[in-house]
């Protein structure tokens, strides 16, 4: 790889240890993607941050960063946690775990981090423009980030996206080339997509066929097409496969697709039955979960407008960042919720708290992404549906 | 007669040790007890070996990419391979061997498997890319 002058300084140990290392990390990184350079970032979203995931081994990682004195040059926030650090308690997680997460978030802290704790950044403000290189590591952020709003990143991992933030640049292959940036999946919508849930069966059952191709979708409708339902596509494909980049007819600021693009079509009957596969034999939920990705405030405005008017018949949680509650909360979204037996959970999300470790077997969802990894990662089994159906089981 | 062959560097430093290969890829979260450097995996190659102080000769990592701190752990526990030898790296063991401070190279001129044997006294240098068999 090509370095700049400052580049190779920092190779070579002269800006401390914690920056050498995180320098030969990128640089071995682009080795082996054929990268020629590195180009400048402008943020970066740290994954592996719920000690559910990262456990002692990655704790211990963090502590040694942070003791070798490592900072961050660029923005850089944190994807979400195994709790709600205000409300650990009340969401009955063992003491133990909550001790060693609070750790973990220390230790990203002490690196000059924002302990944002949310895997949708661009709700609460941070949303590169079109065209600007960051360094994002949750896949579903990914998605978003390439795909609605144009902005460039591959899928980092944890460590990688850290070591980006380390040193402001990131390895230049992959999505940060023009060249890589287009569709091999032509999708053809010809079913109706009214709700979340319709977005997220979609982005299952294309996330499957896509695998690691890019797919563009025609047939979708421009009023359709809110952030909100693009949020849950994009995070429900890359859950089911690894889709970090789609385009939509008239809607991404991108479009551009292979001359042989395979074409696809999705009728009402594929989304029926994808509906009912993910569904786990229509069971009836222990505990409720929206927002996943986290959701925005016109989602939690609605959940409270709907549990106001009927009470649901199970515990529920909103899930989102946690400026995003104090909003809700000033709003007075909050009051009918907890009136109605809910919680706004921040910081954290059904997946990376230990759900499992706290008496929940089945877990209700409307996000093809929360679907895809609760039986495995949390040992519950799934009930899918709208909000309106899994609410009112 | 000593076999010097090229390769790519990964991880900078230089390390000797036995050869301990592996035709299977190895997963270091579950795959790697991080106390005593032992393979647990059911059914691995490796399994019930230990890869404390061998030249670790495997294809790439698998698996989670905790695995990466899970390197890490062995090597506060002096319990970490003292070189690696991948066919081809990836990220989860790139970075493992980064932040371990474990010498790696990957992409031997040659079959490595052809000429290396379990054992056989091996030598990586990481820095300059390079494979000495004794």
């Amino acid at each position: 790889m090509l370095l700049t002058k400052q580049e190779q300084k920092m190779f070579d140990g002269e800006e401390g240890e914690a920056v050498q290392q995180s320098m030969e990390i990128l640089v071995a990184l682009g080795k082996i993607y054929g990268a020629e350079n590195m180009v400048k970032i402008t943020s970066a979203q740290i994954s592996g941050v719920s000690y559910k995931t990262i456990g002692r081994a990655g704790l211990e990682y963090l502590e040694d960063l942070a003791g070798k004195k490592a900072k961050v040059v660029v923005p850089t926030f944190l994807n979400p946690a195994g709790m709600d650090v205000e409300q650990w308690k009340e969401m009955k997680i063992p003491e133990d775990f909550a001790k060693n997460q609070i750790k973990v978030l220390d230790a990203y802290g002490k690196m000059g981090i924002m302990k944002t704790c949310t895997c949708t950044p661009y709700f609460i403000g941070i949303r590169p423009k079109k065209g600007e290189h960051v360094a994002w590591a949750e896949s579903s952020a990914v998605a978003f980030c390439n795909s609605v709003l144009g902005a460039r990143t591959n899928r980092e991992g944890g460590p990688s996206a850290l070591a980006s933030a380390i040193c402001g640049v990131t390895p230049k292959y992959g999505l940060h080339l023009d060249e890589n940036r287009f569709a091999k999946l032509l999708i053809e919508v010809k079913c109706e997509l009214k709700t979340t849930a319709d977005f997220g069966a979609l982005g299952s059952y294309v996330g499957k066929m896509a695998k690691t191709n890019y797919p563009a979708f025609v047939g979708i409708k421009k009023t359709d097409a809110s952030e909100e339902h693009l949020k849950v596509l994009g995070a429900s494909m890359a859950a089911t496969g690894s889709v970090p980049l789609f385009f939509v007819d008239e809607v991404t600021p991108e479009w551009k697709i292979d001359d042989g693009a395979e074409r696809i079509t999705v009728t009402n009957e594929d989304l029926a039955k994808t509906k009912k596969e993910i569904d786990q034999n229509r069971p009836k939920p222990d505990l409720v979960t929206i927002g996943c990705p986290h959701a925005s405030l016109e989602e939690i405005k609605q959940i409270a407008e709907m549990v106001s008017k009927k009470k649901p018949t199970c515990e529920f949680w909103v899930c989102t960042a946690r400026k995003i509650k104090e909003e809700a909360v000033k709003r007075g979204y909050e009051k009918p919720i907890l009136a109605a037996g809910g919680k706004i959970v921040a910081d954290t999300c059904m997946v990376v708290c230990p759900l499992e470790q706290m008496g929940y077997k089945i877990t209700g969802t409307n996000s093809g992404k929360a679907a895809a990894y609760l039986p495995n990662l949390c040992k519950q089994r799934v009930a899918f549906g709208d909000v309106e159906d899994i609410l009112y089981r | 007669m000593t076999i010097i062959l090229n390769a790519r560097s990964i991880s900078k430093g230089k390390a000797s040790g036995e050869a301990l290969l592996s035709k299977e890829p190895i997963g270091f979260l579950g795959g790697v007890d991080p106390e005593t450097g032992v393979v647990i995996e059911k059914g691995h190659q490796l399994e019930g070996q230990c890869v404390a102080g061998r030249v670790l000769v495997f294809p790439n990592g698998k698996g989670s990419t905790v695995g990466s701190y899970v390197m890490l752990q062995l090597a506060k526990n002096n319990k970490a391979p003292t070189a690696i030898i991948n066919i081809s790296a990836e990220p989860i063991i790139v970075v493992g061997a980064i932040i371990s401070r474990i010498p790696m190279v990957d992409k031997a001129e040659n079959d490595i498997y052809a000429v290396l044997k379990n054992g056989q006294k091996v030598e990586v240098d990481g820095t300059k890319g390079r494979i000495i068999i004794s």
